[in-house]
């Protein structure tokens, strides 16, 4: 059924168990800490994504936000992925889930790059979804820009 | 279900205005698709209606027959042209019962009316020899409500900032109605202008305008009345109205997209400055200047959406054949039959009127915590389509304290049937997010 690719279990249980919820100070006082508040003016889901990072690696990716299920799954999804890793590694798996879900259902993707981001695959295929699930995506390379480590060029794209 | 008798020789229950609803649906050639392998179910006719085979063929049928510009050709095609571009005018003059044909300004939609009347406003505001009913300056007032539409806010807080003047509004209350307590004390000899919704978009309020109209009059001020969602669903007479501008657009009442209606009293239109500028709206040019066309040509710059006004009188026809009466009984009875299904759904909060009376066909609601692009979503795939978000109504939202709402709307077509389908998609959105 349609629906379910869309609402896969992945998704369901990140919405209604969200993982890093909740905006948290560094806890290294050296860190480069920044956020950024994005809004869907359509639907008025919003989210504010805060990174810690020391410039090469982020140290925490924290977030708030209120919106439907999909976009604050994707929230909870890109904390998991994203937390720890180098920046290099980092902007390899946004740019992923930023090409899977410009791809409207034709791209595979890979479960080794994307993890639980690979249920989003169904969400591609509705237009009107695409911009939940890339809300804190976005967010998170803004605030991520601001904390002063910036995606490459090519990469932007959605 | 208990029943009252009317006393004889009162009017009875079954003297209401009635027609066939399936014999309507047949007129719509959409009714019979599917979405997602279900019966369409649309409940979204407050954001645009759909539109009967009588004014499709008659948009496919100008474009065949008698396509040509309007107002400036002498040719066979081109009078065709005009005369039915000048005969949809009458027909909405009358379907609103304006004094005067020439009182009707076509607009792109009711967005552009209103901005058309601010504008006037703006321009006027710039000329000394201006119509001081049209100049605004600091300390003039314009009052709208908490109610409106983005299209009804956005062009006066801009008017606003371009003239200096303040921008106040009426509170809503926690029933969903108008705050008219502070009516005295918000539009006083200040106020310039009064623009206020008739029907909500989001509510379903149908605003009682009568106390409000009287005001406006003590204080000299002019009152345009948004009839977006009500010229559609219940007869609308200006003169009944006493207003002196109102807006509606033709998507929403079986109409194309591109067409709308600014209807102002003549005295105010003839005052008005014209707002856009070129050909069509002018009396004479000459390269010193320029002098302009009496209402509604002045309003009226470059070549008009012609097809379009033209499939709009047949959509005025299509509905006054009908009767506006019966449609707005059969959407009163719809809209009664929705609040009862609508309750038996555990932890869904409607927002407005929760009684069929003084609101219409359009029900918002929360469902518990599910949120309404996700709740929008289940109902699609069962074929419902509803609509979610903010309406372009974000302080409504605010005032409820909702980033978002879903919105069900009914119109001449909609079946109780349907509402059932609504309300059982609504278990099954349950299901998904418990």
């Amino acid at each position: 059924m349609q629906l379910d690719q869309l609402y896969q279990e992945i998704i369901l249980d990140h919405y209604k168990h969200p993982h890093g919820r909740g905006l948290r100070d560094a806890e290294d006082p050296q860190a480069r800490v920044a956020e950024a508040h994005h809004v869907n003016p359509t639907c008025g889901d919003e989210i504010t994504v805060r990174v810690a990072t020391d410039g090469d690696r982020f140290a925490d990716i924290s977030y708030d936000g209120m919106g439907c299920s999909i976009s604050q799954a994707s929230a909870s999804v890109l904390h998991e992925l994203l937390t720890g890793r180098g920046a290099g590694e980092a902007f390899v798996v946004h740019q992923a889930f930023v090409e899977l879900m410009s791809g409207r259902g034709q791209v595979t993707p890979d479960e080794d790059v994307l993890g639980d981001g690979v249920a989003f695959a169904g969400v591609a295929r509705y237009p009107a979804r695409v911009k939940c699930a890339l809300l804190p995506w976005m967010a998170f390379k803004d605030a991520a820009a601001r904390a002063g480590v910036g995606a490459s060029p090519t990469e932007v794209k959605a | 279900m208990t029943t009252t008798v009317i006393p004889e020789g009162m009017p009875q229950y079954d003297d209401v205005p009635r027609f066939d609803v399936a014999a309507v649906r047949a007129d719509f050639p959409i009714l019979d698709r599917e979405v997602n392998g279900h019966r369409l179910v649309y409940l979204d006719s407050a954001n645009t209606s759909h539109k009967p085979r009588q004014v499709l063929d008659v948009l496919a049928e100008h474009y065949a027959m008698h396509n040509a510009n309007v107002s400036r050709s002498v040719h066979t095609l081109g009078t065709e042209a005009t005369e039915a571009y000048e005969g949809a005018r009458a027909k909405v003059a009358a379907f609103v019962n304006a004094p005067s044909v020439d009182e009707v300004v076509f607009t792109k939609n009711s967005t552009e009316a209103i901005n058309i009347v601010a504008y006037a406003f703006s321009n006027a505001s710039l000329r000394p020899d201006a119509d001081p009913r049209f100049r605004l300056g600091p300390g003039d007032e314009i009052v709208i409500s908490e109610m409106e539409h983005h299209s009804n806010i956005v062009p006066w807080q801009l008017l606003a900032e371009r003239t200096g003047a303040t921008l106040r509004w009426f509170p809503v209350t926690d029933a969903g109605r108008l705050d008219e307590s502070g009516l005295e004390e918000l539009v006083t000899e200040r106020a310039k202008i009064v623009s206020l919704v008739h029907t909500s978009n989001i509510l379903g309020t149908v605003n009682a305008t009568a106390r409000i109209t009287e005001r406006v009059r003590q204080v000299g001020a002019l009152l345009l009345l948004d009839c977006s969602q009500s010229v559609p669903h219940m007869p609308v007479d200006v003169v009944d109205l006493d207003a002196d501008f109102i807006v509606f657009t033709g998507h929403k009442m079986c109409g194309p997209t591109g067409i709308g209606v600014l209807w102002g009293r003549g005295d105010l239109l003839a005052a008005m400055p014209p707002v856009l500028g070129g050909g069509s709206m002018i009396e004479t040019v000459s390269m010193a200047g320029s002098t302009f066309a009496a209402p509604p040509a002045r309003f009226e710059a470059g070549t008009p959406p012609i097809a379009e006004a033209v499939a709009l009188g047949a959509a005025v026809d299509y509905l006054t054949g009908i009767g506006m009466r019966a449609i707005q009984w059969h959407e009163k009875e719809l809209t009664a039959y929705a609040l009862d299904a609508l309750a038996t759904v555990p932890g869904l909060r409607i927002f407005g009127p929760a009684v069929p009376v003084g609101r219409g066909g359009t029900i918002s609601f929360a469902l518990g915590d599910v949120h309404p692009h996700d709740v929008g979503q289940v109902l699609d795939s069962l074929g419902v389509q509803v609509r979610v978000g903010h309406h372009c109504a974000k302080p409504v939202c605010s005032r409820f304290g909702v980033p978002a709402m879903t919105r069900a709307s009914f119109y001449l077509y909609t079946m109780t049937e349907e509402i059932d389908a609504l309300v059982a998609g609504l278990e099954q959105v349950r299901k998904v997010f418990d």
